[in-house]
C-alpha cells in the first residue's frame, strides 16, 4: 500500500507541484533588493568607513601627534611625522593613510585619545587609480569638514555606550 | 493593376524571390527581437523568484538591457584558440543558430499564416530539431577542449534519449489528427479549450514539456553546462558573438519548442473559448500568448528545480519516460480504435 502511495505521488507529481506554488508565491512577494544608488540601506553609528581628521571648533587641528594610531595600527597604514609649531604646540607634519593597507578595523580611533582620527560614515570612495587612495593630511582633513556633523552626531549616539 | 501584381509575385521569379524574402523577414525579424526579450524576462522572472530586482538600470525598467548585452557580445573579439579547428568552429554556432531558425518556416502562426505548408510539417521539425544538436557536437569537438568535448557528449546523449519520448508524443498527437501537417493539427483542436489536446492527453503534454527542456538544455537539464564539472560545457572555448549565437540559438528553440507546445496542445493559433469578444483577438496574439505561457513556465523551472545528476537525467529518460509514453501511444490507439474516433483522412 505504501508503495502505491509513493508511487501515486510520484506520477501526479504532487511534489513537484508544491515546488512550483512556492516559486510562484514567492514571485510576487515583495524585492528584498535595496535599489543601491537611489535607496541606501541603514548605517550604524558605529559604522568603520572613510578616515577623517576631525576639528575643534575654533578650527584647530584635534591631533596632538601622540602617534598612538600608527603604533596600534595592525596593517601598518598609517604614517606620521611631527615637530614643534612655531606657537610651541605640538603638530603632525604628515599624517598619511595608505587605504590600500587600511583594513578598517577602527583601532586608530579607538586609541585615539582626543577623538581626532575618526571611520566616518561614508563608504562610497572609490576611486580610478591606486593613487588616489593614499590619503595625506590635506585630504584627511579635507574629509573631516566634509563630514564633521554627521560625525560628531555618530560619536554622539554612540558615546552612551563607551 | 491589382491583378498584374499578384501576376507579379506569384510568376515572376524575381517577385516570387522578393516574396520569399519578404516572408523570412517578416517571421525571423519578430522572432529574433523575441528571443532578445526572452532573455530579459528570463532574467526578471528568476529574479523575482528569488526576491531580487533583476536587470533595471539600462533603459525604462531595464528594457533596453538585451540590446546593450548583444552589443557587448558584437563589439568584442572571437577568440579561436590556437589548438582549435577554425572552419568546425565557426561553423558549429551557425549550426546551432540556423537550424533554431529554420524550423519556423512551417510553424502555422494563423489560419493560413505559414511560409511552407507542407504535408510532414511534424516530421521536418523533428528532423530540424535533431540536426541541432551537430551544432554542439562539432562545438565540442572542434574546441579541442576536455571540458566542451564532454559537455558536447552529453548534450548529444541527452537529446538522442529525449527525443524518442518526444517522437512518441508526436505520434500520439498525429494519431488523434491523421495528419502530419501542422495547421490541420491545430484545425482538429477547433472549438474552445475543452477541445485541445491538453486535456486527453495530459501525461503526454507533460512528458512533452519535460522532454523539451532536456532539448533545449534547460534547467534542470542544463547538464552539458554544469560549471561545477564543466565549466560551461560545450561552448566554454566560445567567446563574443559566436558565444552569442549558441546563446541565441538555445532561446529560439526554446521559443520553437513552445510554439511546437502551443500547437500540438494548447491549439495554436485558436481562441480558448469560441465566442464572440475572444474570436475577435487575431489568432497570431492568440499563438503568441500560448508561447508566453509556456516560456514563462520554462523560466519558473530554471527557477525553481536543481540540476539533475547525468545517470538519473538518463533513468528518466530511458526507464520512465520511454515506456510511459510508448504505453500511453498503445492506449491512444487503442481507445481511438474501439471508441470509434479515428480521424477520416
Amino acid at each position: 500500500m505504501a508503495s502505491l502511495d509513493r508511487t501515486a505521488r510520484a506520477f501526479l507529481l504532487t511534489e513537484l507541484i508544491s515546488g512550483f506554488a512556492l516559486t510562484l508565491k514567492y514571485m510576487f512577494k515583495p524585492k528584498v533588493t535595496v535599489n543601491y544608488p537611489h535607496e541606501k540601506g541603514p548605517l550604524s553609528p558605529r559604522f568603520r568607513g572613510e578616515h577623517a581628521l576631525r576639528r575643534y571648533p575654533n578650527g584647530e587641528e584635534r591631533c596632538i601627534a601622540c602617534k598612538l594610531c600608527e603604533a596600534i595600527c595592525p596593517a601598518q597604514a598609517i604614517t606620521i611625522e611631527a615637530e614643534p609649531r612655531d606657537d610651541g604646540s605640538r603638530r603632525t607634519t604628515r599624517y598619511d593613510i595608505d587605504m590600500t593597507k587600511c583594513i578598517y578595523c577602527g583601532f586608530c580611533q579607538e586609541a585615539c585619545p582626543v577623538d581626532a582620527i575618526v571611520e566616518g560614515p561614508n563608504f562610497e570612495f572609490s576611486t580610478e587609480t591606486r593613487e588616489e587612495l593614499m590619503y595625506n593630511k590635506d585630504r584627511l582633513l579635507a574629509n573631516g569638514d566634509r563630514w564633521e556633523s554627521l560625525i560628531a552626531a555618530n560619536l554622539q549616539a554612540d558615546a552612551a555606550y563607551r | 493593376m491589382s491583378a498584374d501584381l499578384v501576376q507579379f509575385f506569384t510568376v515572376n521569379w524575381l517577385g516570387q524571390a522578393i516574396l520569399m524574402v519578404a516572408q523570412c523577414l517578416a517571421v525571423t525579424v519578430p522572432l529574433l527581437v523575441a528571443v532578445a526579450y526572452m532573455t530579459y524576462v528570463d532574467r526578471k522572472i528568476w529574479a523575482a523568484i528569488q526576491l531580487r530586482r533583476g536587470p533595471n538600470v539600462v533603459g525604462p525598467f531595464g528594457l533596453l538591457q538585451p540590446f546593450a548585452d548583444g552589443l557587448k557580445l558584437v563589439l568584442k573579439e572571437t577568440i579561436v584558440p590556437s589548438s582549435a579547428n577554425g572552419v568546425l568552429f565557426i561553423i558549429a554556432p551557425m549550426i546551432a543558430f540556423m537550424t533554431a531558425l529554420v524550423a519556423w518556416a512551417v510553424v502555422p502562426f494563423d489560419n493560413g499564416w505559414v511560409i511552407a505548408d507542407i504535408n510532414v510539417g511534424i516530421l521536418y521539425l523533428f528532423a530540424i530539431s535533431s540536426l541541432g544538436v551537430y551544432g554542439i557536437i562539432i562545438a565540442g569537438w572542434a574546441s579541442n577542449s576536455k571540458y566542451a568535448f564532454l559537455g558536447a557528449l552529453r548534450s548529444a546523449a541527452q537529446m538522442v534519449s529525449y527525443e524518442v519520448s518526444i517522437g512518441f508524443v508526436l505520434i500520439t498527437v498525429l494519431l488523434c489528427v491523421g495528419s502530419l501537417n501542422l495547421s490541420d493539427v491545430v484545425l482538429a483542436q477547433s472549438g474552445g479549450f475543452w477541445h485541445w489536446f491538453f486535456l486527453p492527453l495530459l501525461p503526454m503534454f507533460v512528458i512533452f514539456f519535460v522532454s523539451a527542456l532536456a532539448e533545449t538544455n534547460r534547467t534542470p537539464f542544463d547538464l552539458p553546462m554544469s560549471e561545477a564539472e564543466l565549466v560551461a560545457g560545450f561552448h566554454t572555448e566560445y567567446s563574443a558573438m559566436t558565444f552569442g549565437l549558441f546563446f541565441l540559438g538555445e532561446y529560439a528553440n526554446m521559443i520553437l519548442l513552445s510554439a511546437l507546445g502551443a500547437i500540438l496542445f494548447l491549439g495554436g493559433w485558436m481562441s480558448p473559448i469560441p465566442y464572440a469578444p475572444f474570436t475577435y483577438v487575431p489568432g497570431v496574439v492568440w499563438f503568441a500568448l500560448k508561447i508566453a505561457f509556456l516560456l514563462f513556465v520554462f523560466s519558473w523551472t530554471k527557477g525553481t528545480l536543481p540540476r539533475y545528476r547525468y545517470d538519473q537525467l538518463m533513468r528518466l529518460g530511458w526507464k520512465v519516460f520511454l515506456p510511459v509514453s510508448l504505453g500511453w501511444v498503445v492506449l491512444t490507439a487503442a481507445v481511438l480504435q474501439f471508441g470509434g474516433w479515428v480521424p477520416k483522412p
